[in-house]
C-alpha cells in the first residue's frame, strides 16, 4: 500500500479528504448513547404561474414519521432533521397549492447513515434527497369557459346539425321531382285547402 | 305573405336551447350535485313538469288565441300569438337567470371572489403566551415576538394584535426560550434546549437551524448577547442537555462548546457584560456547589474557575439580581443567599426569611428579573427586597397575592422600571414603577376587566416615548383563560381569545327560538336600493364587478341572510358551537359568523381548588315539545387537579346565556361519563358518572330521576377499557352502594365479561363506539340484483384496535416482521367478538371512525411503507331470508322485531383496503338529521387540511370491472388507493394549524351537516355531502319569483281579454 500512495500524492488527498467528510458528517452523531444519524434534503418547488401560488418557502414543512418531528425549509429550500436513529422513516412535505409524494428514507446503520429514498406514490427511488412536487394543487373548481366547439360536439348539437341539414337539403330533393307529379300535388293541395296526411296518401296511390 | 323560412331561426334557437338544457339537465342529475336515490326521481320530475307545461300550454291556446290560429292561416293572426310565446319566454329567461345566479355551485369563477365566497369560517390562534419579547425600535412597524404552549411562535401586530406570521412546530418541539439577535433574527430554543433556530424577523421565513447536542435532561437556557455591534459578533449561548454551546448568530454555525455532563454543573446564569468577550456562567453541582466560570465567548476557553460548597443546598430557585449578584433560596426555603461572584470570586451572603418577614413561611422567589431587586412570595404575599451593596437585604415593599409582574425594563436615565398589575374587584390595576425608587409611580392605570378572563397571570411591559418626550408604557398581559390582551393608556387596545387554541372537547346547541314581537332586520330599504343591490348581483355573476363591487355584494349577502342573529332558522343552519378549553373556560361560537356569543370561567365550589380543569362537555338538557320554556344546558364535567383520582366539578350551564345554573363539588372522582337514553320530565337527561372505586353514581340527584333510572336498572350496561392492561371490562348493575354511604344516588357494579388481550402480544391503542346520536335512515341495503342486505346496526359495538408492543412506537422504530395490527368489533352487552381482522407487518397510530354498521381506520402499513385505510362493514345474516325486497316494500319483514344483543346473531361482514397517501391526524363522518344524504369522510390531514371523501370511495364492494348493474348502483371501479382529489378539501386552501379534532352536527335541512374543526386554529364550515339537493341558497329572491308569477299571470289575463275583445269584434263585423 504505501508504495502507492507514496507515487501517488494526490489520491491520498482524496483519501483524507472523504474521510473528512465522513467524519464531519458523523461526528455528531456518533458521540451520542445511540446510533442517530442526520438526514438533509432539499425541497424544489419549480416556478409557477398559477394565481395564488406562490412558492413561498416559509409555509412549507417537512414531517418525519408522521409528526415525530417537524421541520422546515431554510431559504435556499434545504432541510435537515437531526438525532434520526437508523431505520426505515416516512417523509412527508406539506406545502400549501402542492401535492409531495410522501418519501420512504432509508436509514442504514451498516453504512453509517447513509441515506436511501425512495417515493412510495411512484415508486421511484432517488439518487439525492431532492423533493419535487407531484403535482400542484387547484382547490378550487375553475368554472369551464363558454365553447362553441363543445356545443357544436355534445349529442344535442348534432342532431341540431342533422336537422339544420335536413331543413335545408330536403326542399332540394323536392326539386328533382318530376315538375307533373308537383303540379298534380299542389292542384290536390288547393282543392283540399290545408295539407294533410290523409289527403296526400290516396292520391299518390292513385297516381300510381 | 311571410316567408316560412322566418320561422328557421326560432327553431334552430328552439333547437339549441333544447340541446344545451337537456345535457345539462342530466349532468345535473346525474352528477354528485344530487344524491343517487334522487336522480331518477328528479328526471321523472322534470318530465312532469314538461307535462304540465303541456297542459299549460293547450290551455294558452284555448282560453287566449283561438281567434288568432284559424283555419285559414291568412285569416288569423299567428304573429300575435309567436308574440305572446316570445313574452312568456322572455319572463322564462329573467326566472331561470335569478334561479341559476342563486345556485351555489361553490365553484368561484375568479381568484378575487375565491376568498370571499369560500363559506368556512377561519380563526387563527397561537395559544397561551409563554414568553413575548417586543420589537419597537424602529420607526416601522411595531410588533412583539411571542412564544406559546401550544409550540408557537408568532409575530404580532402590537396595533391592532393581527398574526403577521407564525409557526406551529412539532408537538413534542416545546419552545424553551425566544429572543431577537442582531435585530432582525427571532432565535428559538426548543426540545429541551436541543433545537436552535432563527427566524426571519419581517416575513417569518427560517434563516438557518441548528441541532445542538444533549445528553442528559436538564433545564434549558437561551442567553442572547445585548447590545450586538454589528461589527462585533458575540455569540449566542445555549445551555441545554449538559452542554454549554456558543453559536454564531448569523448563520447558527456552532462556535464552540462546552461539555458539563460529567460533573453534573446546571448553568443557572450566563451574564455577558456589555462590550467584552468574558462572559460568567454561574451553575450549581448536586444543588450544593456553586461554581463560576469565566469563559471567553470567543474561543470557548475558561479563563478563570471558582466553586464554593454551600452546606444547606440550594432549592434551584434564582433571581439574579444585579451584573455580579444573585440570590438564591436554600434547600429549606428559609434562608436567602445572595452569591457574588464579582471577576470569578464567588461570596455567599445568608440572610434568613424570618429576619426580614414576621411570621415567614416557606418562600418562594418569584422569576422576574428585576434589578437589584427581589420578589419573594411568603405567606401570600410579595415581597420586594432591595439587595444592597455588599449584599444586604433589606425589604422595601410588599404587595398582596394576585399580584404579576414585569421584568423590570430599562427607561431613560439608566433606570429601571417594572410594571406589576393586581385585581381589585372588577377592576385591574396597573402599575409602572422605577426599581430604584418603588415610591416613584411612572404609571398607575385602573381598567374594567372582564370577570371571566380571572387572574393575570403574566405581564411583559414595554416603553416609548410620547410626543411630550415622557415615557409611556404599554403592557402585554396574559390571563388565567389564556387571553392576550394589550393595555395601553388605561384601556384595552386589543385582545385576543387565545383560549380557543387549546379546545378539549364541544358541543353543538340550538340558539333560541324566534319570539313573536321580534322585529326581523329590514334587509332592502327601497325600490332604489333593491334595485342597486341587484344590479350589483347581477354585475357579479357577469364577472363585472370590481374589487369594491364583491365586497359590498358579500356584505349585501351577510346582512339579507341574516347570518349572524342569535335566533333559529327555518333550516338549522344558525347554531352555537360551545367550546370547553383547557383553561376551564366555555366560549359559545355563532356558526354564522364565528363571533363569541358569550364565554365563562368555570368556577369551582371547592375552597381548595378555585380553578377547575375541563374534562368534557355533554348536553344535559335539550328542551323540546312539553318543556320548550326551559333554556337548554349543559354539563360540564371538571377535575380539580390533573391526578384521574381527584374529585370532579359538575357545573351547568345556560346555553341562551352562558350563565351557570349551578356547579357541585360532587365528592368523588370522575373517570367516565355516559349519558343514558333516558330523560326525566323537565328533558334533563340522566347521567352515570363512574369513579375509581367502582361506583356509579347517577345524576341528576332527583327523586323522578331515580324512579326512572330503577325502573330501567337491569338494562344499563357499560364496559372499561384499561388500555395499560390490555383488558376490556363489561359491567351491569348490581345494587345501591348501602354500607358504606348513605347515598341513595351510588350504584355497586358487577362485572359481566372480560377481555384480555395477551399483554406479549398486543397492546390496545385505539378503542371507538358509534356517535350515540346517530340517526340510521334504513337497516336494508338493496343489491344490484334485487337482494337485501341487512346492516347490523348497534349502538354496542366497540372497534378496539391492538398492535404488538414493538409497533407502538414511531414508524422508524420497527420492522414489519415485528408488528402486527388487530381490529375487533367487540359487542359491549356480552363481551362476544363479532369480527377480528389481522393485518401483518402493520402498525399504528390508528385513526377510525365508526358510523351505521361500518368503520373506516387508518394505519401504517411497514411492508408497502404507506399509509393504508381499511373499510369494514357488518351485515345482520340472521334476517338474510328476508330477501324479497317486496317484503320490504309490504312491510311483511321482521324489521320490527326487537334486536337483542343476547341472541347470537350471524353477521358477515366485508372488508376492503386500500392506499392512502397521507398522514392522517383525525377522521370524522358527516351526519344529518335523517341520515339519508349520503356520507363523506373528512380526513384531517398531516398538512392541517380536510379532506372530504365520499363513503362510496371505501365501499366493501367495490370491484376491479364493476357490472353495468353495479355501475347504476354508483359502485366506484377499484384502485389501489384513495383518491386525494384538491377540490374535495373543504378548507380549500386555508390550514387548521395543529388540528387536533373534527366535530360534525346535523342542521334541520337534510342536506347539510354543520362541521366543526378546531386545533391551534379554529375552521367552521357547512357541507351538503350530496349538495343542497332540499335547499335554495340564503339569498334566493322569492320576491323575484312571485313577481314573475304575477306578471305572467297578468300576462295571460291581458292577452286573455285583448283576444276575447278581438274575437267579439270579429263577430261583430
Amino acid at each position: 500500500m504505501t508504495p502507492i500512495i507514496r507515487s501517488c500524492p494526490v489520491l491520498t488527498f482524496l483519501v483524507f479528504q472523504i474521510c473528512l467528510i465522513f467524519f464531519t458528517s458523523t461526528l455528531p452523531c456518533s458521540s451520542g448513547s445511540e446510533d442517530s444519524y442526520t438526514i438533509t434534503g432539499r425541497v424544489r418547488i419549480p416556478p409557477s404561474n398559477v394565481i395564488g401560488h406562490t412558492a413561498k418557502f416559509s409555509n412549507v414543512k417537512v414531517i418525519l414519521n408522521g409528526g415525530q418531528s417537524v421541520t422546515f425549509l431554510r431559504p435556499d429550500g434545504y432541510f435537515t432533521f437531526h438525532k434520526v436513529p437508523a431505520g426505515t422513516h416516512l417523509m412527508e412535505v406539506s406545502a400549501r397549492g402542492y401535492f409531495f409524494s410522501p418519501v420512504r428514507v432509508d436509514v442504514s446503520a451498516r453504512h453509517h447513515g447513509k441515506v436511501q429514498a425512495t417515493l412510495t406514490e411512484t415508486r421511484r427511488s432517488l439518487t439525492e434527497l431532492v423533493l419535487e412536487p407531484l403535482k400542484e394543487e387547484q382547490y378550487y373548481e375553475v368554472r369551464e369557459p363558454f365553447n362553441i366547439l363543445s356545443l357544436v360536439k355534445s349529442p344535442m348539437g348534432l342532431m341540431v346539425g342533422f336537422m339544420v341539414v335536413v331543413v335545408f337539403l330536403m326542399p332540394k330533393l323536392m326539386e328533382n321531382i318530376d315538375p307533373e307529379e308537383m303540379k298534380q300535388a299542389q292542384e290536390e293541395m288547393r282543392r283540399q285547402g290545408v295539407p294533410s296526411l290523409s289527403s296526400l296518401l290516396p292520391s299518390a296511390v292513385a297516381s300510381r | 305573405m311571410l316567408s316560412a323560412m322566418w320561422l328557421l331561426p326560432y327553431m334552430i334557437l328552439g333547437g339549441i336551447a333544447e340541446a344545451l338544457i337537456s345535457v345539462a339537465q342530466n349532468e345535473f342529475f346525474y352528477s354528485d350535485q344530487l344524491p343517487n336515490s334522487l336522480s331518477s326521481v328528479a328526471t321523472t320530475l322534470s318530465g312532469l313538469g314538461m307535462a304540465a307545461a303541456s297542459l299549460v300550454s293547450s290551455w294558452i291556446v284555448t282560453a287566449t288565441c283561438r281567434s288568432w290560429i284559424t283555419e285559414d292561416i291568412d285569416e288569423g293572426h299567428l304573429d300575435y300569438y309567436y308574440w305572446l310565446m316570445a313574452a312568456l319566454s322572455l319572463l322564462n329567461v329573467v326566472y331561470f337567470v335569478w334561479c341559476s345566479n342563486s345556485y351555489d355551485q361553490n365553484s368561484p369563477p375568479s381568484p378575487d371572489l375565491l376568498v370571499s365566497t369560500c363559506r368556512g369560517k377561519h380563526q387563527r390562534y397561537i395559544g397561551k403566551v409563554k414568553h413575548a419579547v417586543f420589537h419597537t425600535q424602529k420607526t416601522g412597524r411595531k410588533r412583539v415576538i411571542v412564544s406559546t404552549e401550544q409550540n408557537v411562535v408568532a409575530s404580532l401586530d402590537l396595533r391592532h394584535g393581527e398574526i403577521f406570521w407564525r409557526h406551529v412546530l412539532g408537538t413534542k418541539d416545546a419552545i424553551d426560550g425566544v429572543d431577537i439577535a442582531l435585530g432582525k433574527y427571532v432565535i428559538t430554543l426548543s426540545s429541551e434546549g436541543s433545537t436552535l433556530r432563527a427566524w426571519n424577523l419581517p416575513d417569518g421565513q427560517m434563516v438557518w437551524e441548528t441541532s445542538l447536542h444533549s445528553a442528559q435532561q436538564s433545564k434549558s437556557l437561551l442567553s442572547v448577547p445585548i447590545n450586538l455591534k454589528v461589527d462585533k459578533d458575540y455569540p449566542i449561548l445555549v445551555f441545554g442537555g449538559g452542554y454549554l454551546h456558543a453559536v454564531s448568530a448569523v448563520d447558527g454555525e456552532l462556535i464552540w462548546k462546552k461539555d458539563f455532563t460529567a460533573e453534573g454543573f446546571e448553568v443557572q446564569r450566563v451574564l455577558q457584560t456589555p462590550g467584552s468577550s468574558i462572559v460568567y456562567v454561574l451553575g450549581f453541582i448536586k444543588s450544593s456547589e456553586a461554581v463560576v466560570y469565566q469563559i471567553d465567548s470567543k474561543s470557548g476557553e475558561v479563563v478563570a474557575e471558582k466553586s464554593v460548597v454551600f452546606p444547606g443546598g440550594f432549592s434551584g430557585e434564582i433571581s439574579s439580581v444585579s451584573s455580579d449578584k444573585v440570590v438564591v433560596l436554600d434547600s429549606t426555603r428559609s434562608i436567602l443567599v445572595t452569591i457574588g461572584f464579582l471577576d470569578g470570586d464567588i461570596s455567599f451572603q445568608q440572610t434568613r426569611i424570618s429576619d426580614l418577614v414576621e411570621d415567614s413561611g416557606k418562600a418562594e422567589i418569584l422569576s422576574p428579573l428585576l434589578t437589584n431587586i427581589l420578589a419573594v412570595k411568603v405567606n401570600k404575599r410579595t415581597v420586594f427586597v432591595r439587595v444592597g451593596g455588599e449584599g444586604k437585604l433589606e425589604v422595601v415593599d410588599s404587595l398582596s397575592d394576585e399580584t404579576a409582574m414585569s421584568d423590570s425594563l430599562p427607561v431613560a436615565d439608566e433606570q429601571e422600571a417594572f410594571a406589576s398589575v393586581h385585581h381589585e374587584g372588577s377592576k385591574i390595576h396597573l402599575m409602572v414603577k422605577l426599581v430604584d425608587d418603588l415610591e416613584t409611580v411612572l404609571l398607575r392605570e385602573s381598567i374594567q376587566m372582564d370577570q371571566h378572563r380571572g387572574r393575570v397571570h403574566k405581564v411583559f411591559i414595554n416603553n416609548y416615548i410620547k410626543t411630550d418626550r415622557s415615557n409611556g408604557f404599554r403592557a402585554l398581559i396574559v390571563m388565567e383563560d389564556h387571553s392576550l390582551l394589550l393595555l395601553q393608556q388605561g384601556a384595552i387596545v386589543w385582545s385576543r381569545e387565545e383560549g380557543l387554541a387549546s379546545v378539549t372537547d364541544v358541543t353543538i346547541a340550538e340558539l333560541p327560538v324566534e319570539k313573536d314581537g321580534v322585529s326581523v332586520a329590514k334587509v332592502e330599504h327601497t325600490l332604489l336600493d333593491w334595485l342597486q343591490g341587484h344590479v350589483l348581483k347581477l354585475k357579479g355573476t357577469l364577472l363585472l364587478a370590481s374589487p369594491e363591487d364583491v365586497a359590498a355584494i358579500q356584505e349585501m349577502r351577510m346582512k339579507s341572510s341574516g347570518r349572524s342573529k342569535l335566533t333559529r332558522d327555518h333550516n338549522g343552519f344558525r347554531k352555537l358551537i360551545i367550546a370547553l378549553t383547557r383553561a376551564g373556560k366555555l366560549f359559545a361560537l355563532h356558526t354564522g359568523d364565528g363571533r363569541i356569543v358569550w364565554s365563562m370561567l368555570l368556577n369551582s365550589p371547592n375552597k381548595f381548588c378555585e380553578r377547575p380543569s375541563g374534562i368534557s362537555l355533554y348536553q344535559w338538557q335539550v328542551p323540546h315539545h312539553h318543556a320548550m320554556d326551559e333554556n337548554p344546558s349543559v354539563l360540564v364535567v371538571g377535575r380539580c387537579g390533573s391526578d384521574s383520582s381527584a374529585p370532579g366539578v359538575l357545573s351547568f350551564v345556560d346555553v341562551y346565556t352562558g350563565k351557570e345554573i349551578s356547579s357541585s363539588d360532587i365528592g368523588h372522582s370522575v373517570v367516565q361519563v355516559m349519558p343514558l337514553p333516558y330523560t326525566d320530565s323537565t328533558e334533563q337527561r340522566l347521567h352515570l358518572i363512574a369513579d375509581t372505586n367502582g361506583h356509579v353514581h347517577l345524576y341528576p340527584k332527583t327523586s323522578e330521576a331515580l324512579t326512572i333510572f330503577q325502573r330501567e336498572f337491569q338494562n344499563v350496561y357499560w364496559y372499561t377499557v384499561e388500555a395499560d392492561d390490555g383488558i376490556i371490562r363489561g359491567h351491569a348493575m348490581k345494587s345501591s352502594c348501602s354500607g358504606e354511604t348513605a347515598d341513595e344516588y351510588c350504584f355497586t357494579t358487577r362485572e359481566l365479561w372480560t377481555v384480555v388481550f395477551p399483554s406479549e402480544s398486543e397492546k390496545i391503542i385505539s378503542t371507538l363506539t358509534r356517535k350515540p346520536n346517530e340517526v340510521v335512515h334504513t337497516q336494508a341495503k338493496v343489491n344490484t340484483d334485487q337482494d337485501l342486505l341487512y346492516k347490523y346496526v348497534s349502538r354496542n359495538l366497540l372497534f378496539v384496535a391492538t398492535v404488538s408492543p414493538k409497533g407502538a412506537g414511531e414508524i422508524g422504530s420497527v420492522t414489519p416482521e415485528e408488528s402486527a395490527l388487530v381490529v375487533y368489533l367487540i359487542d359491549t352487552i356480552t363481551g362476544r367478538i363479532l369480527h377480528r381482522l389481522s393485518h401483518q407487518g402493520c402498525q399504528g397510530p390508528v385513526h377510525a371512525v365508526f358510523s351505521e354498521n361500518w368503520v373506516v381506520y387508518h394505519y401504517f402499513n411497514l411492508r408497502a411503507h404507506k399509509y393504508e385505510v381499511t373499510v369494514v362493514e357488518i351485515y345482520d345474516q340472521s334476517r338474510a331470508e328476508n330477501k324479497n325486497v317486496w317484503k320490504l316494500v309490504l312491510g311483511k319483514h321482521n324489521l320490527t322485531a326487537p334486536i337483542s344483543s343476547y341472541s347470537r346473531t350471524e353477521v358477515l361482514t366485508k372488508s376492503q383496503s386500500y392506499f392512502f397517501a397521507q398522514s392522517v391526524k383525525s377522521i370524522a363522518v358527516t351526519s344529518t338529521a335523517k341520515g339519508i344524504t349520503s356520507k363523506q369522510l373528512l380526513i384531517g390531514t398531516i398538512g392541517d387540511q380536510i379532506l372530504a371523501l365520499d363513503k362510496r370511495f371505501v365501499d366493501p364492494r367495490r370491484t376491479l370491472n364493476p357490472s353495468q348493474a353495479e355501475k347504476e348502483e354508483g359502485i366506484i371501479p377499484l384502485t389501489d388507493s384513495l383518491p386525494i382529489i384538491p377540490q374535495a378539501y373543504v378548507t380549500h386552501s386555508l390550514k387548521v394549524e395543529g388540528l387536533r379534532g373534527i366535530i360534525t352536527a346535523p342542521a334541520k335541512l337534510e342536506s347539510t351537516t354543520h362541521v366543526f374543526a378546531y386545533g391551534v386554529d379554529l375552521f367552521y364550515t357547512r357541507l351538503a355531502p350530496s349538495k343542497t339537493y332540499d335547499s335554495l341558497t340564503d339569498d334566493f329572491s322569492y320576491a323575484l319569483l312571485l313577481i314573475t308569477i304575477v306578471a305572467l299571470v297578468a300576462a295571460i289575463y291581458i292577452t286573455w281579454v285583448l283576444s276575447e275583445k278581438k274575437e267579439l269584434s270579429e263577430k261583430w263585423r
